[in-house]
């Protein structure tokens, strides 16, 4: 259990963080050039696509193969190629296939926290970064000092929606590892209990931690929803 | 300045470039093997179809023809759209009319209420299965259709209603103050007004909500058990890779039949899908 709570805390930070980033960098340098709905079709597909679907994507991409015979996985490939030995990016623990499991879950769920962050940078009235801007600041200042403070009340909102996903993170790791070599999350920990050792009181206990590490977005979400409705309506 | 400017562009070209290729070929990756012989699946990359992309005969339907009769994902395709469409109407249906009468009924703990609703979005439903199961396993209910239809409803019913509460609360009032004085009944209003008016809200849940259910493994394995006669494309390609984890043309061809669907929605329909997915988040 106590691998299931720290692999979870480096799922929040590691998955969060990334698609945060990751959304945000899109997000900005995607409305600067013409090709901006092809490119963001393509990295908001993987929101259609199950995790289970996903799982055996990446299942695949991390296919791991002795060095004497031909890669099949294309990470593996890509290292061997570069000189290196074939390695089990699945098995080996703890950093390297906990890490892999995470950038499933970054690869499915960064495509919406760009198609959100853009509409919010969309918002922004162009008057003011053109302000900015004939002021002499560079981008770098327009987007640290304009930008990211308007854009900071749905970076608020999209983390909160992030750690909920990594509370609930499920799929990918009862495909790709069914939480062996020490990937086991709390999720995945309850399940095992319910249906392999039925043990339902420990089972019991587990969905309490969940609800009690959920429950601070819980009152934050209630929270934010009383003040806007009292001075919205 | 003219030079700085280029290579300015060109970082941030080769930048999307470069997230576009990291998320473009795992997806290729699968759909390329999918339709490979397994001896080339297993004697060479995927990627190195390219030095003869045109040459048709190194592809193959077989996996497909392989998994759809002999493993059962014809059926489980079938049993997906039995479990995902029921439940994604009823749950639609239902949230419509919740988020009407939060919105425009006048009721004791209207606002209690509609607070609960939004604080049960994020309550993990793992939180309800050990309550749950009991009960249903005495109702009859699990390995049954209804039954997931019923859980499907109850899981997706706070966040559809949300969304839908969010644009039928910002429906005017006189619409409503007219209507009453016509004399029409909460019902007839409903019915007459804010159904036709909220058709593109509507439709934005409705796919949400069919994905959602489309995709879902875990609400499946609790309440489906591991029944074939039942079980969805999501649990069946979740059996394969238990069982046949080294197989890949079937695990691949499997995994893209479950994907079909979603990523034809996806593609036909991305403006509504896009609106559904930002109304959830955007609002506040």
């Amino acid at each position: 259990m106590l691998t299931a709570l720290k692999n979870n805390a480096l799922w929040t930070v590691a998955f969060t963080l990334c698609t945060l980033c990751f959304g945000l960098i899109l997000s900005v340098l995607l409305d600067r050039v013409p090709y901006e709905k092809v490119a963001k079709a393509i990295m908001f597909l993987p929101a259609a696509v199950s995790m289970v679907g996903a799982s055996v994507i990446w299942k695949l991409i991390y296919a791991y193969r002795p060095i004497d015979v031909a890669q099949i996985g294309i990470l593996n490939a890509l290292v061997v190629a570069a000189g290196g030995e074939p390695a089990g990016w699945l098995i080996q623990r703890p950093w390297v296939n906990n890490l892999a499991l995470i950038t499933v879950g970054i690869w499915i769920w960064t495509g919406f926290c760009m198609v959100i962050l853009s509409a919010a940078y969309k918002n922004i009235p162009k008057d003011l970064l053109d302000a900015a801007r004939i002021d002499g600041a560079n981008e770098w200042r327009v987007f640290w000092q304009v930008s990211m403070p308007l854009l900071a009340p749905t970076l608020v909102v999209l983390a909160t929606t992030m750690v909920v996903q990594v509370l609930k993170v499920f799929d990918i790791v009862f495909i790709m590892t069914n939480g062996a070599f020490g990937t086991e999350v709390i999720a995945n920990r309850m399940y095992k209990e319910m249906f392999i050792f039925f043990n339902y009181g420990r089972a019991s206990a587990i969905a309490m931690v969940l609800l009690l590490l959920i429950s601070p977005v819980m009152i934050f979400n209630i929270r934010r929803f009383t003040r806007q409705d009292g001075n919205g309506q | 300045m003219k030079i700085k400017q280029l290579t300015s562009r060109a970082l941030l070209h080769s930048v999307l470039l470069t997230f576009a290729v990291v998320w473009l070929t795992p997806t290729l990756g699968l759909l390329v093997t999918s339709f490979r012989a397994p001896p080339d699946i297993l004697g060479s990359g995927w990627w190195t179809v390219y030095t003869n992309l045109f040459d048709m005969n190194q592809y193959t339907l077989h996996n497909y023809i392989q998994v759809i009769n002999k493993q059962g994902l014809g059926r489980s395709f079938i049993n997906s759209l039995f479990i995902s469409v029921p439940a994604t109407l009823i749950s639609t249906f239902l949230a419509a009319l919740a988020a009407f009468a939060l919105a425009w009924m006048r009721f004791a703990y209207r606002k209690f209420l509609f607070l609960m609703v939004v604080g049960l979005m994020v309550v993990p439903l793992q939180m309800t299965f050990i309550p749950i199961l009991p009960v249903y396993r005495w109702l009859g209910l699990s390995g049954t259709f209804p039954g997931i239809w019923l859980a499907h409803t109850g899981y997706g019913l706070p966040l559809l209603t949300y969304l839908l509460h969010n644009f039928i609360s910002g429906l005017p009032k006189d619409l409503f103050d007219s209507a009453a004085i016509d004399g029409a009944s909460p019902f007839n209003i409903f019915n007459r007004i804010v159904i036709p008016l909220s058709i593109p809200a509507i439709a934005s849940v409705f796919i949400f909500q069919f994905l959602w259910i489309w995709n879902d493994l875990l609400v499946a394995l609790i309440y489906l058990g591991g029944k074939p006669a039942v079980a969805p494309v999501t649990l069946s390609v979740a059996n394969l890779v238990t069982n046949r984890g080294q197989n890949w043309e079937l695990l691949t061809a499997a995994a893209f039949v479950s994907m079909a669907l979603p990523m034809t929605v996806f593609f036909c329909l991305q403006r509504h899908f896009v609106r559904g997915i930002l109304a959830g988040a955007m609002k506040g």
